[in-house]
């Protein structure tokens, strides 16, 4: 196991080192000066020079890069734009805002796809299999910034049940967690009727049958279980998509994370506070996944000797 | 479903190339008088916030999603082949690279990048074709490659090395033709992913820009009336999800013909 942790942390490196640099690679990309760029036309040759010295892009391109490189290493994302201060506050700052988002609608797609995935799967061939895929091929097709407004107008402008933008209290989470989370909640509840159905048709359930267990608990006691690691990993390989998901949704609910944090600096053309966001969101991505091959490693161990 | 997603999408091609000519209202029409109008017999999905007919813009939108997913599509998928077809054939220290920069790319989370590229380019139409490009290849670079290794090893490729056959003619002529099937598959779902992309881009206001009609920011546009006006949202959202789901029935039917592990 340690060889394998070892080895996988170790193909990690490049990964991350790619990433930094096509983030890095993002402000060159700008047309013309980004300094001009961000200062707008009317800004005097005099600001443009001094937002240069002062973003470094006036030093040589190699010099640039390492001290961006060190900058991370040390924490340092650089300082942004429009708030006169470093990246690495603002991320912080609203960072916790988009984690509970993010793990609210995980929660929400877990409770509601993962028994909705089991009823299909023994319930197979009938009206409520047939039902639970309508319901997860719904999911699959709505986009969010489609579902989003329709739930406010729903649940927020006709029955008036929940608030329709912003942060406060549970409440507040409820319409944006829904929103994120139905995506996944369709592909979780299509993986687990999948997963359920091919353990069902194993002999050792036949065997718990014939022991005299009850259909229910072979199902759960024994199908399930065994059901779960292809699930666990699609939950871990889909926080990506969820977290992605988070720029819409926060923009749709006005919800003070990083996703809307992203939007307002790209309107800004606060450029090292979109660097800073979108470094961050890859690299929690990149770190996931990481997470997701170790679970998935230790919890098979076939993945651990190949 | 195949047949579905045929049908769902050959209707949404018709009223693509069709419907500007057959629907009498003009996309830019203001009846600013009108605006905000719900449906009626003249006005089959109402008027939008400038008193623009929302059917007639939502045909004219068809055109610009149509046109960014195929424009999508094939960027992606020429480049994905070249790239894939490369790093499979002549393995070593080709593939090595094309494959650390295929790893890279997939590190970054589905519509991400898309968003970073547009941000530093501008938003534009083309700009979205571009950054949705950069990210699409990448899927079609690696189905590729995997078929590349494969044919490698058929005889009749073999065959062709020793008759003398030049790598770029084996390429073309044997390995390629071999991957076709897999890419028009990926193609298709591709086409669903690239339509609610650029849907999702223009949401943000990162991708097409008023005045012309994109579904993405005429759900944008309904945001800010969901209390007076809700068929401004409910409709754009109806049309990308139809056209979404006709594009997964096709690729999902195309797949399961084209892959024999799921006949059954």
């Amino acid at each position: 196991m340690i060889r394998y942790l070892i080895r996988r942390l170790l193909l990690t490196i490049p990964v991350m080192l790619g990433v930094a640099t096509l983030v890095f690679a993002l402000i060159h990309l700008v047309p013309g000066d980004p300094a001009q760029a961000m200062l707008g036309e009317g800004a005097s040759q005099e600001e443009v020079l001094k937002l240069r010295h002062s973003l470094g892009l006036d030093r040589p391109l190699l010099t640039q890069y390492r001290s961006f490189l060190v900058g991370i290493a040390h924490g340092d994302l650089g300082t942004s734009f429009r708030y006169n201060g470093p990246v690495t506050t603002q991320i912080r700052e609203k960072f916790p805002n988009t984690a509970s988002l993010a793990l609210a609608a995980m929660a929400f797609a877990i409770l509601f796809a993962i028994p909705l995935g089991i009823l299909a799967a023994v319930f197979k061939g009938t009206a409520i299999d047939h039902a639970a895929m309508t319901i997860a091929l719904v999911g699959i097709s709505m986009p969010n910034f489609w579902l989003g407004p329709l739930l406010a107008i729903l649940f927020a402008v006709r029955l008036g049940w929940l608030p329709v933008s912003g942060i406060g209290g549970l409440s507040h989470l409820i319409l944006p967690a829904v929103t994120l989370g139905a995506a996944l909640s369709a592909i979780l509840a299509r993986m687990t009727r999948a997963s359920l159905l091919e353990e069902l048709r194993e002999l050792y359930v036949l065997a718990a049958r014939a022991r005299g267990f009850s259909g229910t608990r072979a199902v759960l006691r024994h199908a399930f279980r065994n059901s779960l690691i292809p699930i666990v990993t699609i939950i871990g390989l889909q926080f990506g998509a969820v977290l992605t998901g988070t720029i819409i949704t926060e923009t749709i609910f006005a919800w003070p994370g990083i996703g809307r944090l992203l939007i307002q600096a790209i309107n800004f053309r606060d450029y090292p506070l979109v660097q800073g966001c979108i470094l961050f969101i890859s690299v929690t991505y990149v770190t996931m996944n990481l997470i997701t091959d170790l679970t998935y490693g230790f919890l098979d161990p076939r993945i651990r000797f190949e | 479903m195949v047949r579905l997603g045929g049908i769902i999408v050959a209707i949404a091609l018709f009223a693509a190339i069709a419907g500007p000519f057959l629907y009498p209202y003009d996309p830019s029409m203001q009846e600013l008088s009108r605006r905000l109008e719900a449906p009626t017999l003249a006005h089959p999905l109402g008027l939008d916030e400038l008193g623009r007919d929302i059917l007639a813009r939502l045909l004219q939108g068809a055109r610009i999603s149509l046109l960014v997913g195929l424009a999508v599509v094939s960027v992606s998928s020429v480049v994905g082949m070249v790239f894939g077809s490369m790093a499979g054939y002549f393995g070593g220290r080709v593939d090595d690279v094309i494959s650390r920069v295929i790893d890279v790319l997939m590190a970054f989370p589905g519509i991400l990048l898309a968003i970073a590229l547009v941000a530093v380019l501008g938003p534009s139409l083309v700009n979205v074709v571009l950054a949705l490009s950069v990210i699409g290849w990448v899927g079609y670079a690696r189905l590729v490659r995997g078929q590349a290794l494969r044919a490698r090893e058929f005889e009749f490729v073999q065959a062709a090395r020793a008759c003398g056959a030049s790598s770029a003619r084996i390429v073309l002529r044997h390995v390629l033709p071999t991957a076709i099937p897999a890419v028009v598959v990926q193609a298709t779902l591709g086409m669903a992913g690239a339509i609610i992309a650029e849907a999702a881009l223009s949401f943000l206001g990162l991708g097409v820009q008023p005045p012309t009609p994109s579904w993405g920011t005429m759900l944008d546009a309904g945001r800010a009336h969901l209390f007076d006006a809700p068929h401004l949202t409910i409709f754009p959202g109806i049309a990308i999800a139809t056209l979404v789901l006709g594009f997964n029935f096709l690729g999902d039917g195309l797949r399961d013909h084209v892959d024999p592990k799921t006949i059954r």
